[in-house]
């Protein structure tokens, strides 16, 4: 049976250690495939002028595609070049509950994450994402610091 | 923004070092702008607000009621039907995860509430209960209600026949609907119509989204600074106004963007807190409410005055009826058009039965209105059009000192609310006003700007001239738009009882379903 790891990007180094910790874990089970995905923060509720929700959706497919070229296809290609079969998503919305939806969506058995990149006030308030994730995540998840 | 500072703090520096002399010169300059002005805009005025031969009744406010009665009816109360289906859609409850990242149906709704709400939740229903009394609230609460179908109708509409663009930009509004909703069921004349409203919709984006807030802005801000020219007020506004519009500094939108719906947060809160505090008047107020509904209590005009104020000042608030809303609600992301109308009836619930309501009943509750002791009827002014209030406040100045007699600090919180709401009312009115230019004259960066120029004129204009003639234009020009709208929707409410139809039998039939449980 061919297991599913998920690999949460965030585009910065944690990330790129995540990367790494994961292909490590890959090399040591038989049957392993790996999907790099990179949520974009987003959410439904925020309040935008007539302008902006007119340039909306061109607005979307320039972050989806920015996200895909700088982010995921350099990570999938990292990856597929050291023999793994990997493959990328770019989605918008909450990162953890985005995260965690498309792991199950897609069957992943568990998901690899960096550790928040930095601290601030909202960070404090809120908690990360990642503590979002490793709160309310289905499957098991590593956080690599 | 360092140009900007600079241009606020020169204006300041100007209004500040003027000698007596000078400002009485620059009265001068605002009782022309005034004069010109109203005598300009006096004859469509007076078309717009033309009363039932041998009545006092405008026949435009009957236009608004009835076509809002006609829509309930036609869609069987569709307002009441579908409101928790609104409130799910709102949640996003049947939004398809694989379109996050599109305008939500949250987003339309909110976007297109920061153009409604605004000065017609603050000044026009002071202005209403001013002249018609507490009954007028009854009225514009009716109208509310009714409204909601109206408002439904229009943004259905504006979904469905909107522009899409190659680049994936949408242009949504009347004018499209107009013209590619009559060329589909193959009537005449369409392309005439959209052309009409959309030289009704400019006059209503320098009118009622323009003028009026800029002119109210100047009368909340001189309450409490003294009274100074408006036309610095107007520049001022201008400048702001000028640097999102033309400059694209969109740092300055996105901030009252934010606040504004902070300040609505704000406002209703303050509202409540005062009919808390006063919780054994609000009986009474209710009553003065209905009793005043129906006998005016000594209102100009009696019940009929209640009524007329309560209607007009309803639909100035929410625009049901009017059109604009659909421009602004045509961007959601939806393969359904129907589930933005069924979003919009919310836009007249908030508004005008919730916002308007505790504006009115701060007003009535803090007894700003007087009272004659002998008749227990309301004293009139010595014109005797308008109800003598205390301080002989009207507009803006009604609600504040009626907020102030509770709050003492609130006029200044006030006065922030009223600067940003008709700030991010302008900048959605210019929108409207905008597409409604480019939709007849192309567009184009010279087209566009020329709009963008004149619309700020307007503002120093509307600062500068006294509300009697501002208020009378804004309202013409914005029940203007209503006329030729629901003229046309008339005939394409069957295409939006059609969409109902389908929506609701695959509603039922499980083939639209949740994606949230």
């Amino acid at each position: 049976m061919t297991v599913k790891i998920v690999i949460g990007l965030d585009g910065t180094d944690t990330g790129e250690r995540a990367l790494a910790f994961a292909k490590d874990l890959a090399s040591k089970i038989d049957a392993c495939e790996l999907l790099a995905i990179y949520v974009i923060e987003w959410s439904p509720f925020t309040f935008q002028t007539p302008e902006e929700n007119e340039q909306r959706h061109k607005r979307r497919e320039e972050e989806i595609a920015l996200a895909m070229a700088r982010i995921v296809e350099p990570a999938v290609a990292a990856l597929q070049e050291a023999g793994f079969k990997a493959s990328g998503l770019v989605r918008h919305g909450d990162v953890a509950e985005t995260l965690n939806k498309l792991t199950v969506e897609n069957g992943g058995s568990q998901i690899i994450v960096g550790r928040a990149s930095s601290d601030g006030f909202a960070k404090r308030i809120f908690g990360s994402s990642t503590q979002n994730l490793v709160m309310h995540a289905d499957v098991p998840v590593t956080v690599v610091g | 923004m360092k140009n900007i500072s600079k241009f606020w703090l020169t204006s300041t520096v100007a209004a500040m070092a003027s000698s007596p002399l000078a400002a009485q010169e620059a009265m001068g300059i605002d009782e022309k702008v005034n004069q010109v002005f109203a005598n300009l805009t006096g004859p469509f005025v007076g078309l717009i607000f033309a009363p039932f031969p041998g009545t006092s009744f405008p026949w435009i406010v009957m236009w608004l009621v009835v076509a809002a009665t006609i829509f309930t009816l036609y869609f069987g109360f569709v307002q009441f039907r579908f409101f928790k289906h609104a409130i799910q859609l709102v949640k996003g409850d049947y939004s398809d995860p694989n379109d996050a990242g599109e305008v939500s149906h949250f987003q339309a709704l909110a976007t297109a509430l920061s153009g409604t709400v605004g000065l017609g939740n603050i000044a026009g229903v002071a202005v209403a209960v001013g002249i018609g009394g507490p009954g007028a609230t009854f009225w514009m609460i009716l109208a509310g209600l009714l409204g909601m179908a109206s408002k439904f109708t229009e943004c259905t509409l504006g979904v469905k026949y909107r522009n899409e663009y190659p680049d994936g930009s949408v242009s949504g509004g009347p004018m499209y609907y107009i013209s590619k909703g009559f060329k589909e069921l193959g009537l005449p004349g369409g392309k005439f119509l959209a052309v009409l409203f959309s030289i009704f919709c400019i006059l209503g984006a320098l009118g009622g989204g323009n003028m009026f807030q800029a002119n109210q802005a100047h009368a909340q801000i001189s309450g409490i600074v003294g009274d100074y020219p408006g036309w610095i007020t107007g520049i001022i506004f201008a400048g702001a106004v000028f640097a999102v519009i033309v400059g694209g500094i969109k740092s300055i939108a996105n901030v009252t963007e934010k606040v504004v719906p902070f300040m609505g947060i704000l406002y209703v809160g303050a509202a409540l807190i005062i009919l808390i505090v006063n919780y054994d008047m609000i009986g009474w107020a209710f009553g003065q409410i209905f009793t005043g509904a129906f006998t005016g209590l000594g209102v100009a005009g009696g019940f009929v005055g209640a009524l007329i104020q309560g209607f007009k000042r309803a639909a100035f608030s929410n625009e049901a009826g009017v059109g604009s809303a659909a421009i602004a609600h045509s961007a959601v992301r939806t393969k359904e058009p129907i589930t933005e109308g069924f979003v919009s009836l919310l836009e007249p619930l908030i508004d005008t039965v919730v916002i308007c309501t505790m504006t009115a009943l701060v007003i009535v509750i803090s007894q700003q209105l007087i009272v004659d002791p002998t008749t227990g009827n309301y004293l009139l002014t010595e014109a005797g059009n308008a109800i003598s209030t205390v301080d002989g406040n009207t507009g803006v100045s009604l609600t504040s000192a009626a907020f102030g007699s509770s709050i003492s600090w609130f006029p200044y919180v006030l006065a922030i609310a009223v600067v940003l709401f008709a700030f991010s009312t302008m900048i959605s009115w210019s929108y409207y006003g905008l597409k409604s230019w480019t939709y007849l004259f192309g567009e184009g960066k010279t087209s566009e700007l020329t709009f963008k120029i004149i619309f700020c004129i307007f503002i120093v204009i509307g600062a500068a001239a006294s509300l009697g003639p501002v208020i009378d234009f804004s309202d013409a020009a914005i029940f203007a738009m209503a006329v030729v709208n629901i003229f046309c929707l008339y005939f394409l409410m069957k295409v939006v009882k059609k969409e109902l139809f389908s929506y609701t039998s695959r509603l039922k039939s499980g083939e639209i379903k949740k994606f949230t449980h």
